[in-house]
């Protein structure tokens, strides 16, 4: 076990150098991104770019800067520096990344419970007018677009603007430390909408998961055991049922810490999303190359994550 | 008479489905007295397993429509309520699986799940259960069991797997161990093991056994008592030796001359039994037999048989409309070598009607529900 | 063409009977790997180890043996589906192991195949007549459509189907139907060899006997050579002329059928033999000798005779010696005429105590 955990940081590891080599590529090396003609902005006169091109290194080899690149990378976390603000890249990250934290997981809590929740539901209940209706509206968030969802909670329940003013609106993200309570109230309808697309896909898979589960010999055995239905359903059936979420869950956490921009632009979250959205309409490179590599960064964490989980979850992945 | 353990009366299962209705099992009766072993015959489709699942209620969920009664210590199984049912499942009356690698949960150690069948059924606490899990490992000869009961079921051989569902059968002493193809996901030498095992258990434990297979030997090495199924229906029923000795039903005469044996002449070919297995949906009309039966006379797709004594047998019965004699002259004929053909021109019986071989074709067409099979063409017996 | 040792195992039993394929010493090693980054090979899966066998031309070659004994293993070295690790498999003389493009494709329309699962060996979505004409498609054969519609129509008459159903899906035959249409794609070619894995298991016992019967029927008039591999002892001794016992991945015993059943040498042929259920109740066994625990680990198989660990005679020679395959005579000094690899093979009284059955 401790081995095969081994193999999948280093090999996680080796990925990650690889996308960095990448972005590294596509961020410096390409020419329609020389950072020294971005960063000297209008005023480009051949001397101003060789004098920035001298004081970023950027008259070194490739292979030099890359190393100085990644030492930088990996003993400062140096990210650059914002071409708008001058400020460094990774002070602007880390303001952030709470806010996204709070967004993503709470989210995720939320689509895992439903989504878990109402697939058993259905499952059971197969054919049935409440699995139907459930199947059903799961089809219909599936296809809402996040913004529209967003814009529409907004109208309906934001207090500021809504029909019923329930919960509070766009723009009233204070940080878990200065007002826990505030924090959950405002993150209430960011989470409902970031999660309602993930719960009907999950509600959707546990359902079918389960149904093909339940039809499995050893669910047949722990029933002639005279085991109780609940049990054989929820220790039984849904222990290998849950396996695929399992995999997902993992990526799609990954995937919306680096990209939750559109539902951060419209609750005006200050998240990376949002972060990212001003960084790009800005043609600020930086702060895109740092985000970006900050996504792949949990991308390539939950992909480990996913590995040994699955490890732990099905003893017959532990000794191949 | 003292009552017996089982006792099977007029039981039906049926499963309505978009095709029509399946008549998994159509009026079946019999007997299990304690300890002794009744052995279920039949191939795929016959009615043989669903008869036993329902006797543990397995069938409930799949939407089976349930008549007759299973009278299990004279309370009736089919009326029973869900949690009464459950409670004698796994604790009185248990079964033993045919793939041991799917039956147990791949996700969960061996252990876990013996001692959640001890615990299904006692009020005793987890180490209690595990002492019991270890002690049921040894009883049913899994080397190591303090070790092995940490284990998960892949790490497992086939045979210990199946040993280890034996155990968890065993759990709670049941009166009546169900086998449904206990050892035909397994290799001969452990097949041979995993029987002597059962033998060894009962035994010891004095419970009864069904041991459902399609392989004669294998009931041949059990059972007291063998009923042979077909289309859903019991045909035959006798003592070991009687059905082995002196067979009366021409689809008992059919497998038991279908089989290659490891004594006698080689060279002899084997009498296949012709056509294809029925559909339980349009099932053929009169003695379902009747498509694939050498000896069919014309009123035989009219008229259905019932279960009858055996002249001069009283625990033999069969259900058959050839006349008791003349089926006694055929088996010795097919006994001495001759095909089916033979026997019937020695005994001058007129071949089945032509037209039943299509009917057999149309059966088929219908097998397997949704499928639908292909009529054989004539499925030659070469 | 160099020479081969010819090998008097095979005891084919008419004098002058010319050997179709030749197996001389053919190993199939799986490596097993393990690493953190890069896999190194740690080890092997044994699965066949040395075996030498002949085929004669016409006869049925059966080969039984319990699971991971290496019998799927040998056949799919033979039709070259696997790359042999070691060896030499010779058909009609020729090594076809190193054989490559158009010569390897002209050799494996020479030898066919009968897969176990009737189920999963025929393509779902390609009609009957697609699926039997294929091997013309492949091998450039009956370039003509009428043609070829009206071989594969008399190939499916052949094997007791209705020419009606070229157009029918796989889905609307039963099993038994499913194996007779393998059995019509495997004849297509005219193929000189047929290797049947297993082709009955999947039945049930009243299809068994149709499809036995047809393989039969088949080789006879077809003249065909036909190897049999199967796990049912009774089965193999209904088919085959010339029997050979594997276990974890090597020949334990080889001959004549009718001698081996009557007389097995090697005590794990005894063993297989004894544990057959018969179907007789008067024959019931109460006393048989059980073979105990499982089978080794083909990657990790016993040293010298393999059979050493659960064998009931094994001595101290068994661990440390390899037994050759070889006649192991009879009392009065005869031939047996069958060859075992022991050291210390079973006599008369060993046989009949163990309760073999088939034992007159």
């Amino acid at each position: 076990m401790t081995r095969y955990i081994i193999r999948r940081l280093l090999w996680g590891l080796v990925l990650l150098v690889i996308v960095i080599a990448l972005l590294f590529v596509m961020f410096r090396v390409l020419p329609t991104a020389d950072p020294a003609k971005l960063r000297a902005g209008r005023l480009q006169s051949p001397k101003i770019i060789a004098e920035i091109r001298h004081t970023y290194g950027l008259d070194k080899s490739l292979p030099a800067q890359f190393w100085l690149y990644l030492k930088d990378l990996f003993l400062h976390f140096n990210l650059g520096f914002s071409f708008y603000s001058g400020a460094p890249v990774k002070e602007l990250i880390f303001n952030r990344v709470s806010a996204t934290l709070s967004l993503v997981i709470g989210g995720a809590i939320v689509w895992v419970v439903t989504g878990v929740g109402v697939g058993i539901v259905s499952a059971r209940r197969a054919g049935s007018r409440l699995d139907r209706a459930s199947m059903g509206s799961a089809l219909v968030l599936v296809s809402a677009p996040e913004y529209w969802l967003g814009l529409i909670v907004l109208y309906l329940f934001a207090s500021d603007i809504g029909q019923v003013r329930i919960f509070p609106g766009a723009g009233s993200y204070v940080g878990l430390t200065s007002d826990p309570v505030k924090w959950f109230t405002s993150l209430i309808l960011p989470w409902l909408v970031v999660a309602a697309g993930t719960a009907a896909i999950y509600a959707r898979l546990i359902r079918g998961s389960l149904i093909e589960t339940m039809g499995e010999d050893y669910i047949r055995t722990a029933r002639a055991k005279g085991l109780s239905e609940r049990r054989v359903v929820l220790r039984h059936g849904l222990r290998s049922a849950i396996n695929p979420i399992v995999t997902i869950l993992g990526l799609d956490i990954g995937v919306l810490l680096g990209s939750s921009v559109l539902v951060e632009t419209v609750f005006n979250i200050p998240g990376i999303g949002r972060l990212n959205y001003i960084a790009i309409t800005h043609a600020d490179f930086p702060i895109v190359e740092g985000t970006v590599l900050l996504a792949a960064l949990f991308i390539i964490i939950a992909n480990i994550v996913v590995d040994i989980a699955y490890a732990f979850l099905d003893p017959r992945v532990r000794y191949s | 008479m003292s009552e017996p353990l089982l006792r099977v009366e007029d039981l039906h299962v049926e499963f309505p489905t978009e095709d029509g209705v399946v008549h998994a099992v159509d009026g079946i009766s019999y007997e299990v007295e304690r300890g002794q072993t009744l052995g279920i015959v039949g191939e795929s489709g016959s009615g043989k397993t669903v008869s036993s699942l329902t006797t543990l209620g397995l069938t409930r969920t799949q939407g089976a429509r349930v008549s007759g009664r299973i009278l299990f210590e004279g309370k009736d199984l089919v009326a029973l309520p869900d949690a009464e049912l459950r409670a004698i499942r796994g604790n009185e009356i248990a079964m033993v699986f045919q793939d041991p690698l799917s039956s147990l949960h791949p996700f969960f150690k061996v252990g876990s799940q013996l001692i959640e069948a001890v615990r299904a059924h006692q009020d005793v606490s987890k180490a209690a259960a595990r002492a019991r899990a270890i002690e049921l490992l040894g009883l049913v000869g899994i080397p190591d069991p303090e070790k092995r009961v940490d284990h998960y079921p892949h790490e497992f051989s086939g045979g210990m797997r199946q040993r280890a569902m034996i155990g968890m059968a065993l759990a709670n002493e049941p009166k009546l161990l169900i086998a449904d193809e206990p050892t035909t996901a397994l290799d001969v030498t452990v097949q041979a093991q995993i029987l002597a095992l059962l033998e060894r258990l009962q035994r010891e434990l004095g419970m009864a056994i069904v041991i459902i297979t399609h392989d004669l030997g294998v009931v041949a090495e059990m059972a007291n008592e063998i009923a042979v199924m077909y289309a859903g229906r019991i045909v035959e029923t006798a003592s070991a030796e009687e059905i082995f000795a002196g067979p009366e039903h021409p689809y008992t005469w059919g497998l038991l001359k279908s089989i290659p044996r490891l004594k006698g002449r080689r060279d002899e070919a084997l009498t296949p039994i012709l056509g294809t297995p029925p559909s339980l949906i349009r099932r053929p009309s009169g003695c379902h037999f009747h498509p694939r039966c050498p000896y069919a006379q014309p009123d035989h797709a009219r008229i259905d048989p019932q279960l009858q004594p055996v002249a001069g047998e009283s625990e033999h019965h069969v259900a058959c409309l050839l006349e008791s004699q003349l089926r006694r002259r055929l088996w010795a004929e097919l006994q001495q070598g001759a095909t089916p053909e033979q026997a019937r021109e020695a005994l001058g019986l007129p071949p089945p009607p032509e037209q039943f071989e299509r009917v057999a074709s149309v059966a088929a067409g219908a097998a397997q529900g949704s499928g639908g099979t292909v009529g054989p063409a004539p499925e030659i017996g070469l | 063409m160099s020479a081969i040792e010819p090998i008097s195992q095979a005891a084919p039993q008419q004098q002058g009977a010319e050997p179709l394929v030749q197996v001389r010493g053919l190993v199939k090693h799986f490596p097993l790997t393990r690493g953190i980054l890069l896999q190194r090979k740690v080890g092997a899966v044994q699965a066949v180890d040395g075996v030498n066998f002949d085929v004669m031309r016409g006869e049925t070659l059966g080969i039984v043996g319990e699971t991971g004994c290496g019998k799927s293993t040998t056949a799919r070295l033979i039709m070259r589906l696997l790359e042999p690790t070691a060896g030499e498999i010779r058909f009609e003389g020729e090594d076809i192991t190193k054989l490559k493009g158009s010569r390897l494709k002209a050799t494996r329309r020479e030898m066919q195949m009968i897969f176990q699962d009737p189920y999963s060996s025929l393509n779902p979505r390609k009609t009957v007549g697609a699926t039997i004409a294929q091997p013309f498609a492949i091998h450039g054969l009956l370039k003509d459509k009428g043609e070829r519609k009206r071989a594969v129509q008399e190939l499916l008459e052949t094997v007791g189907l209705s020419p009606e159903h070229y157009n029918r899906y796989p889905h609307e035959f039963s099993g038994g139907q499913r194996q007779r249409i393998g059995v019509a794609r495997a004849l297509a070619v005219k193929p000189k060899l047929l290797i049947a894995d297993e082709p009955v298991s999947a039945l049930d016992v009243s299809i068994q006997a149709q499809v036995l019967n047809l393989l039969r029927e088949m080789q006879r008039e077809l003249g065909l050579t036909l190897v049999f591999i199967a796990h049912d002892l009774s089965v193999v001794r209904h088919m085959c002329d010339r029997v050979a016992v594997m276990y974890l991945g090597r020949i334990v015993e080889i001959g004549p059928g009718d001698a081996l059943y009557d007389y097995p040498r090697h005590p794990y042929t005894g063993a297989l033999l004894s544990a057959v259920p018969i179907a007789d109740p008067t024959l019931r066994a109460d006393d048989r000798h059980l073979l105990t625990g499982d089978v080794p680990s083909p990657a990790n198989p016993p040293k010298a005779c393999r059979f050493h660990t659960r064998c009931p005679k094994a001595q101290e020679l068994c661990s440390q010696e390899d037994p050759p395959l070889e006649d192991k005579g009879t009392p009065s000094g005869a031939q047996a005429g069958t060859e075992a690899a022991c050291h210390f093979p079973l006599s008369r009284e060993e046989v009949a105590e163990i309760g073999v059955r088939s034992v007159r």
